[in-house]
């Protein structure tokens, strides 16, 4: 039922922060990003948050919204609320800057540490190469390619929460992508960065970063992946 | 911090999946087994009966102690690690007497109850 409030408490702070009351008028296809916004511009311009683009491609304004890691941009409000109330807290297992900011340096610490950038031999004076679409290695990549960095399936994973040195379901399923690339030539590195109980064999695949990606990612098929490949290169004697 | 490997952990993992299925087998066989045994009572003399001297139930229970002596501790090193603060070679050292005390009670259990038989 729609009332013409809503209460949203908001994470005020860092780490030792605490809720925030506000209220809030309600409006048609109001976003939980509008929301916050009418709160920064109208009620409390002390408020942090971040956001760029607003249109779900800049992956910036992820935030806790009820417990469960959203993008804001393109979370209806009459999605979420609870009976005309929501609760907004920064996103999990990353260190709050303040109010909805978190630092997001780990997570992309840790795509560097997957070798998640693409590494080539190529110069541009060389042919194009030519990867058919049918490739089925072009689909695995494809499959995994359009994540946005929101840092959502690494809010959810519970993995990271426990051991703090696991890589996560945003940069594992980079490092899939990457494998699956013709062009890349750095397929031994990298699996020698993922391998072991910190990468690809720490993920229990209960799938939570599936469930809650918003682009419908399925980083733990992209791990499962890792698993296979990194197994068979354990077996053959070319990891350290 | 490196202490194991990414080979070493690897082949810790593969271990634990090829000890899962060793033992999917010896824990269906064990439990159909108790099943079929306990029908007519649950006796020392009716085990030793069947166990005692037995070579193919003694190379059967040496297979299955030596599956959970590998099994149960890679187990036990992933739930430590993630569900405390130990340091590694703490937890290594733990699940590594874990497998040894898995494995001297399960053989001597194994060879006890064989040589109990065919006298
Ligand atoms: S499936 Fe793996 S990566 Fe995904 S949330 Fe679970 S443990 Fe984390
Ligand atoms: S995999 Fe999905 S949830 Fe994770 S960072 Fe990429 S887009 Fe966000
Ligand atoms: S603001 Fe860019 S994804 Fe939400």
């Amino acid at each position: 039922m729609q009332t013409d409030q809503i209460s949203v408490s908001i994470w005020r702070g860092g780490e030792d922060g605490k809720y925030q009351t506000y209220r809030v008028p309600r409006l048609e296809s109001q976003t939980v990003l509008d929301v916050v916004t009418y709160i920064q511009r109208e009620l409390d311009p002390s408020l942090s948050y971040r956001f760029a683009c607003r249109v779900g491609v800049c992956g910036s304004c992820a935030m806790t919204v009820n417990g469960k890691a959203r993008w804001t941009c393109r979370t209806h409000v009459s999605r979420v609320a609870d009976g005309g109330a929501i609760t907004l807290a920064p996103l999990r297992n990353l260190p709050v800057v303040k109010d909805l900011v978190v630092d997001m340096a780990v997570f992309f610490d840790k795509w560097e540490k997957a070798l998640g950038s693409f590494v080539g031999d190529q110069t541009r004076d060389q042919a194009l190469a030519a990867v058919s679409p049918a490739d089925p290695r072009r689909r695995e990549a494809s499959a995994g390619i359009e994540c946005i960095g929101c840092g959502i399936c690494y809010a959810t994973c519970d993995v990271v929460d426990w051991n703090k040195d696991y890589l996560g379901p945003a940069a594992m399923n980079r490092a899939w992508t990457l494998i699956n690339d013709a062009r890349d030539v750095a397929r031994l590195p990298r699996l020698q960065a993922i391998a072991g109980d910190n990468g690809c064999l720490g993920c229990h695949s209960q799938q939570g970063c599936v469930e809650r990606c918003p682009k419908s990612l399925n980083p733990t098929v992209a791990i499962a992946g890792l698993k296979r490949e990194s197994m068979k290169a354990a077996l053959k004697g070319e990891l350290s | 911090m490196s202490l194991p490997s990414a080979r070493t952990e690897s082949f810790l993992w593969l271990a634990q999946r090829i000890s899962a299925m060793v033992l999917a087998v010896c824990v269906t066989v064990h439990i159909a087994t108790m099943i079929i045994a306990v029908q007519g009572g649950l006796s020392a003399a009716e085990i030793i009966s069947r166990v005692g001297g037995s070579r193919l139930w003694l190379g059967f229970y040496l297979v299955f102690v030596t599956a959970v002596a590998i099994h149960a501790p890679i187990g036990l090193k992933s739930v430590l690690r993630e569900m405390t603060a130990l340091p590694m070679r703490r937890i290594e050292l733990l699940v590594g007497l874990f497998a040894i005390v898995i494995a001297a009670l399960g053989l001597r259990a194994a060879f006890g109850l064989y040589g109990l038989g065919g006298q």
